[in-house]
């Protein structure tokens, strides 16, 4: 009987364990009303804030606390109280934010100030007005996307940067970007994939990683391809009440993606999740020739050592030109703000020319401040990046904003499963009829 | 088996033994005001941390409360909804399907462990290291497993390759996932559990197998026939807590496959967590935990029950 006890009671101590860790957990929040603190997410730009928080306290005396945390804290923060002053937003969830009235309306500080929402790159701004056209971020900068490639294995396949540079697509046949993706896959013998015998069940090296199954907008995935076709992802935008996850066009995408994965060019959906849905060590490993990436990631991809890396536009699709999702990061105030005119002076610094020359001198991001842009191209170029691939979306008006709407939390949700199940072959693409009458359906 | 073989471990029930023949009468009032203050601390944990959250969740089951907004009651509507959600039932079966698997090799192995560790080894050494991998933070064991597994860069797969099988994608794939969530999670509290094991070996009195070995019974019958039967009350606890604890699967599955694909492994804990912090129906997510708390109170209600886990044949 003693040692029921014990046991009952080493239990009950671990419990209390795990209670008094719970109860530990700290919150940024100073609450020292002089201090504004500031919540971002992405490492690889705490640095470049730093430095813009030092000029900007030495400006204006007001003191920046900067906290890099995770985007999952940013609601737990809010709902016990210990939101930050400032955070960088998320397009997807702004919305919800401004419903549940957590961020505050920028549309009176800008008009006060008389901001030229000019300076940005057109659109930027425009995604994230709420359905009142009030503004709630200001646009700090942007992202399109383009092919990384593995420069040695494209060398190999005797493909130049020049045909790179100019592959088309169609979801019929895939057109010249299939045939490349084709012989740039390589089974266990060494035969390519537009040779006769090549070994789809025991592929070396694909032509072109898949990552995830696509669902939502699927910016870096599949958006390149279907934004090609003159899909658009729902009615209007924004504030679209009608999706148009049926349509042909989109369908056909999904339907050429999943005829790639059956070829051997592509990897399975089972390969990407035990990969962490995640390219990166796979590419570095020399296990494919191309990805898709956005921007934000270039750094990351350069720092691999045993690869050197090209860059190439995405295909020119059926509508003649390329695509790209054109997206940015904005700041925004929270309401739970202590002050809420010191929050504003620091967010419309972060969008000010000011810092955002100084951001774009790190060569991270490419500034939302059209003045700032040559700057950016100069701190890639120095570290030997030819960034002209991202850049070639703006310059030739190819890019398209993303969608937005209420509800995305959830159409994600409901997105996911019904993707995997149509990319791993369990089912059609039909399969998306169903789906999207049950995300209009959440509209009514 | 002599003391001498486990002096430090064995020679406890004996003296619990003595001191009880020898007990001092104490008047048991005496007792209550410094047990209560010994209780405080963990009194007022559980009150704030267990029983106040507890009842607050009970309460957003019955309302429409999203994660910022205002929780309006609606009654049983959410509880409808749980019964006609597909996802649920998915989700709980995908649960037992782990804790089937967790439960049933953990225990197995465990349980040969404790019994190798207490006729074979005394080495402290072999103990440490057995409770080793449970001292590792579980994100960073789930997280260590998954880029082993990788399918295509990951060392087991590599080892696969080298030996002529085919590299599986142990994550991703519908059929493996769970299994090697399971596995993995064994590899993580089998030592621990083995250790439990071993406690409640120590409480069976040697004499028992010296005079089962003058009667000529080997180790498997003496297995069957005394420690089995007599560890009862041991595993019956070592069970409900791992079961319960075991079908709270969250972390490795949250940092590997996130639910999928498609809804392999969308496991409860998942789901809730799911629908409370990245979809904010908090009222609804109540409501599943509300489920989930009713169905491991009645688990382990007959687990007990069956194994008469407050009795001992000792005495």
């Amino acid at each position: 009987m003693r040692l029921n006890q014990k046991i009952t009671a080493l239990v009950g101590i671990a419990a209390l364990g795990v209670a008094n860790l719970a109860g530990c957990s700290s919150s940024s929040n100073t609450g020292d009303p002089d201090t504004i603190d500031y919540w971002l997410w992405d490492a690889n730009q705490v640095p470049q804030y730093q430095a813009c928080a030092d000029d900007f306290t030495k400006e204006t005396g007001i003191k920046v606390k900067i906290s890099q945390t995770a985007w999952n804290n940013l609601t737990t923060a809010m709902v016990s109280g210990t939101a930050p002053d400032v955070f960088t937003d998320h397009l997807n969830y702004f919305a919800d934010f401004v419903n549940k009235k957590q961020i505050v309306d920028l549309q009176p500080y800008i008009d006060r100030d008389k901001l030229d929402m000019g300076q940005y790159y057109k659109g930027l701004a425009d995604v994230w007005k709420f359905k009142d056209g009030h503004s709630y971020g200001l646009p700090k900068d942007w992202d399109t996307i383009a092919i990384i490639y593995n420069k040695k294995l494209v060398d190999e396949a005797g493909y130049s940067a020049d045909e790179m540079n100019k592959l088309t697509w169609n979801p019929t046949d895939g057109g010249t970007y299939e045939k490349a993706i084709a012989h740039l896959s390589v089974d266990k013998n060494g035969k390519r994939g537009d040779e006769a015998g090549f070994d789809k069940d025991n592929v070396a090296v694909y032509g072109l990683a898949l990552e995830d199954s696509g669902a939502g907008f699927s910016q870096e995935q599949f958006a390149p391809y279907f934004l090609t076709t003159g899909w658009t992802y729902t009615d209007k935008n924004p504030w679209g009440t009608k999706y148009n996850f049926s349509d042909k066009n989109y369908k056909d995408t999904i339907a050429w993606v999943r005829k790639m994965i059956e070829k051997g060019y592509m990897n399975t959906l089972e390969t990407a999740t035990s990969m962490g849905k995640n390219a990166l060590e796979s590419f570095g490993a020399g296990k494919f020739a191309l990805v898709t990436k956005g921007d934000w990631m270039v750094s990351s991809y350069t720092a691999l050592k045993d690869v050197e890396i090209g860059y190439a536009p995405t295909p020119i699709g059926p509508s003649g030109q390329r695509a790209s999702l054109f997206n940015g990061l904005t700041d925004a105030i929270t309401t739970s703000a202590e002050n809420p005119d010191k929050a504003w002076e620091w967010v419309k610094y972060m969008g000010s020319a000011a810092c955002q020359t100084k951001v774009a001198s790190y060569g991270v991001v490419f500034p939302a401040v059209q003045e700032a842009s040559d700057i950016s191209q100069e701190a890639w170029a120095k570290e030997g990046i030819d960034t002209s691939a991202f850049t070639v979306q703006v310059e030739d008006g190819t890019t398209h904003l993303p969608p937005i709407t209420d509800h995305y939390a959830d159409i994600l949700a409901k997105h996911q499963p019904v993707m995997d199940a149509i990319l791993s072959g369990q089912q059609s693409v039909d399969a998306l009829d169903a789906f999207n009458d049950e995300v209009n359906a959440m509209f009514k | 088996m002599s003391m001498a073989a486990a002096p430090a471990l064995a020679e406890q029930p004996a003296r619990a033994q003595t001191a009880r023949k020898g007990k001092p009468t104490k008047a048991p009032k005496n007792d209550l005001k410094p047990a209560l203050l010994f209780i405080l601390p963990a009194a007022i944990g559980f009150l704030v941390f267990f029983i106040y959250p507890a009842i607050k969740g009970f309460y957003y089951s019955f309302t429409d409360f999203e994660l910022l907004g205002d929780a309006n009651w609606v009654g049983l509507e959410n509880y409808q909804t749980m019964l006609s959600d597909e996802l649920f039932w998915n989700a709980l079966w995908v649960t037992l399907e782990y804790v089937v698997i967790n439960i049933g090799v953990q225990t197995l192995v465990a349980l040969l462990l404790a019994v190798l560790m207490q006729r074979l080894t005394t080495s402290l050494l072999v103990r440490g290291v057995l409770l080793l991998p449970y001292l590792i933070a579980n994100v960073v064991v789930a997280l260590v497993w998954y880029w082993m597994c990788n399918q295509l860069i990951g060392i087991i797969n590599i080892g696969l390759e080298a030996i002529g099988v085919e590299p599986q994608a142990f994550f991703g794939s519908p059929v493996l996932s769970i299994p090697t969530i399971a596995l993995v999670n064994v590899w993580r509290y089998v030592g621990y559990t083995a250790l439990l094991i071993f406690a409640g070996l120590q409480t069976i009195p040697p004499q028992l197998y010296e005079a089962a070995a003058i009667d000529g019974a080997g180790e498997v019958k003496a297995f069957f026939k005394i420690t089995l039967p007599l560890l009862r009350p041991v595993l019956a606890m070592v069970l409900v807590v791992t079961i319960t604890g075991s079908f709270q699967i969250f972390d490795t599955v949250a940092v590997t496959t996130a639910g999928g694909p498609v809804n392999a492994t969308r496991v409860i804990y998942y789901y809730i967590y799911d629908l409370a912090f990245n979809r904010y129906h908090f009222g609804y997510a109540s409501t599943l935990t509300v489920a989930l708390f009713l169905i491991l109170a009645l688990v382990s209600f007959f687990q007990l029950k069956l194994m008469r886990a407050d009795q001992t044949d000792l005495d």
